[in-house]
């Protein structure tokens, strides 16, 4: 895949639109790996002029402030907006909701300014330009249901903008009993991700599942890699794996348009 | 001299009840300033906002339907009916009988007890269909673990307090025999009128004299009641709302005296032995995070003090769904429970804290709850006057991590990871654009 980074960028003279902020598990997680390299493609495909940190690129720290440690959250932070800063980026894009939410709203005050985008809105965006159109066609008829990250949602108010693109798909969504400002976690945030629940009845993740197997879906569409992991499981756990597949929206219009 | 012995008694039972009552109120303040400062006096326009949708205008209430609109009723209820009180306050310190009904006129006045009469008999059924369901129809969020003893009678107290009210109310207008005649706002006590009907003009008098008494002393036992109860949010809602955070629910605060310790350390040119400047104030905190009730901030213990104990957020974490510890009601109520301890501990120690040997973490809130959180904001979504239990719950977990490096062991490896290679697994950051090849 032909990805520049905003070191090969810098010794050319150029100046990327946007910066693609990958994340730990969009550059590491074998399954999100794919959902970086399908938002890859529709950046491509949209003729987006985009380029990524790289090896310069660093944990935003979001787990670790989450987990309380405030140190080390700092520590990152002001190390990625050094980084930032030097190349002058303007306007981040990212698949990670937590990412999207640090570096949104916890980097201002530390000196970080940016316009931040999460990947469903900058696609969005990319769509409202006349840059990229979704075929409607090789999805048509799945039946749909979308899990919103909380990151995404309660925490930014960002609800209608992925459903808006899964409708585009021509899919046939239905909604979780409990969704947008009422959804569920998936069990991942707050350092969660990284660690054993606490001794309980049942995962989290499971409880969500069964809200997403309720609405017999064939795809449940997601936004947040995390949340995509969580969600994979429980699918799994509830032996669902030959009927029901997690995607993110970006692989889903990567699928559709043949990506 | 005799004739004024009613007046002087009313006098002084509300000269009483109020100045016990502003005494509390007091004591509520000062306990609220022992928190740390925190600016929430910005945005004024959409806190002022904020404050009329959501207390005034209780939007976030109907998100749930049922007890929503049941609310709704006891609010404007409770609201509209306190107008009357001005009457009863009036009537009782100069002895006369129902003041404002000659200066109004029958129509005027009869329309507006007229609307009293139908509020008090909604709010009556209200109160009684919510008492239904917290212990005939047991709606689960009233029966979590932490809503036994105290919270579990407090919530039934209150309701039996507005039904015996609400009762008194309408009683004194159907034995007010001249009320009765007048015929004017009378709407649902003429109704109840007849159940007295054997009584004579002598007795009824009586009656709705002892209903008339009890209705003023009841509200003053109520009014004091407050302090010691749930119910303060009648009150605090408001304070509540408007000091609320306004940023996106997913902005966490970023500790200052962090933030000058790092742009320290990330100074070159920064002298690692430079010694203080003379009278130069030492920024950095006794401590970082919270593991008492006077290292949080005065806003988050006013949400301690404004829980009404619902459980609109325990009923939609997570955490307690799946059977965890955690419940973010039980945090708020520790924190205001805690609070209510160190307050009484500086009244019994001559206006200044003696150390008890007690903190709020571990004495009240276990480290196992904190670590349950998902930081999903479900219980600040829910939450229908705007209280975060989740900045308290982040709070702790700093002082865990940062004071007592007291984090779960696979959080430490994330961390380790974190500061070693920049992700929160093993992986060399090298490898970090491997991706793009594979």
């Amino acid at each position: 895949m032909n990805v520049s980074t905003m070191a090969d960028m810098m010794a050319q003279g150029k100046q990327p639109e946007v910066l693609f902020w990958v994340g730990a598990a969009g550059s590491y997680d074998d399954r999100a790996k794919k959902i970086t390299k399908a938002f890859v493609k529709i950046l491509d495909m949209a003729g987006v002029d985009f380029a990524v940190l790289g090896t310069e690129e660093s944990s935003t720290g979001d787990a670790a402030k989450r987990a309380g440690n405030e140190f080390l959250f700092q520590m990152q932070a002001m190390t990625n907006i050094e980084v930032l800063n030097a190349y002058e980026v303007k306007t981040i894009v990212t698949c990670d909701p937590h990412s999207f939410n640090t570096i949104k709203n916890e980097y201002p005050g530390l000196g970080g300014k940016y316009k931040v985008y999460h990947h469903t809105q900058y696609i969005s965006k990319l769509i409202q330009d006349g840059r990229l159109s979704i075929d409607d066609t090789n999805l048509k008829g799945k039946r749909v249901t979308y899990h919103d990250p909380c990151y995404l949602g309660r925490a930014n108010d960002v609800y209608e903008t992925p459903r808006q693109l899964i409708n585009r798909l021509g899919v046939k969504m239905t909604e979780m009993k409990r969704n947008k400002s009422t959804a569920l976690c998936c069990g991942a945030g707050g350092a969660q991700m990284f660690k054993e629940p606490e001794k309980g009845d049942m995962d989290i993740n499971v409880l969500r599942t069964e809200d997403a197997l309720e609405t017999n879906p064939q795809i449940i569409a997601t936004g947040c890699p995390y949340c995509n992991t969580m969600m994979t499981d429980g699918v799994k756990f509830k032996l669902k794996e030959d009927q029901v597949v997690v995607k993110d929206i970006a692989e889903l219009i990567a699928e559709a348009n043949n990506l | 001299m005799e004739k004024y012995v009613p007046n002087i008694f009313f006098a002084l039972i509300l000269i009483a009840g109020i100045g016990y009552f502003v005494m509390n109120v007091r004591k509520l303040i000062r306990n609220i300033k022992l928190g740390k400062d925190i600016d929430r006096t910005d945005r004024k326009p959409e806190r002022w906002k904020n404050m009329a949708k959501i207390a005034l205008g209780q939007y976030k209430m109907v998100r749930r339907p049922v007890s929503g609109i049941l609310h709704i009723v006891v609010y404007v209820g409770f609201i509209l009916i306190n107008i009357e009180m001005l009457e009863i306050v009036i009537d009782g310190l100069f002895g006369t009988h129902r003041v404002f009904q000659p200066i109004l006129g029958d129509t005027i006045y009869g329309f507006l007890i007229g609307n009293f009469e139908v509020l008090a008999a909604l709010v009556f059924v209200a109160v009684i269909i919510f008492w239904l369901r917290r212990n005939i129809q047991r709606v689960k969020r009233f029966w979590s673990k932490e809503m036994t003893s105290w919270p579990k009678n407090d919530g039934n107290i209150i309701l039996y307090f507005e039904m015996v009210l609400m009762s008194l109310f309408l009683i004194m207008n159907a034995t007010d025999v001249n009320f009765q005649e007048a015929g004017a706002g009378n709407v649902v006590s003429q109704f109840i009128a007849p159940w007295f009907s054997s009584f004579s003009h002598e007795e009824l008098h009586t009656i709705e004299k002892t209903a008339w008494w009890l209705h003023i002393v009841g509200i003053l036992i109520f009014l004091n009641y407050l302090y010691y109860s749930k119910h303060l949010h009648i009150l605090l809602a408001f304070p509540n709302t408007f000091f609320a955070k306004l940023d996106p629910k997913g902005q966490l605060d970023n500790l200052e005296a962090v933030t000058n310790e790092v742009k320290m350390m990330m100074d070159p040119d920064a002298d690692p032995y430079a010694m203080p400047e003379e009278g130069a104030e030492d920024e950095v905190p006794a401590k970082f995070g919270a593991s008492d009730v006077t290292d949080l901030n005065w806003v988050q213990l006013m949400n301690a003090y404004t829980c009404t104990e619902c459980g609109r957020c325990t009923s939609s974490c997570p955490a307690n769904l799946t059977g965890k510890e955690l419940s973010p009601r039980k945090i708020m109520m520790d924190t205001r429970d805690r609070l209510e301890e160190v307050g009484k501990n500086i009244d019994a120690n001559g206006g200044e804290f003696k150390d008890d040997g007690k903190q709020l973490l571990n004495d009240y809130i276990s480290p196992e709850e904190l670590w349950a959180c998902t930081s999903c904001n479900a219980c600040v979504q829910e939450c229908p006057i705007g209280i975060d239990p989740l900045s308290i719950i982040m709070e702790m977990r700093r002082y865990l991590v940062m004071e007592e490096s007291a984090a779960p062991q696979e959080l430490n490896m994330m961390m380790t990871n974190i500061e070693n290679n920049g992700a929160p697994w093993q992986y060399s950051q090298m490898d970090r654009l491997n991706w793009k090849d594979e």
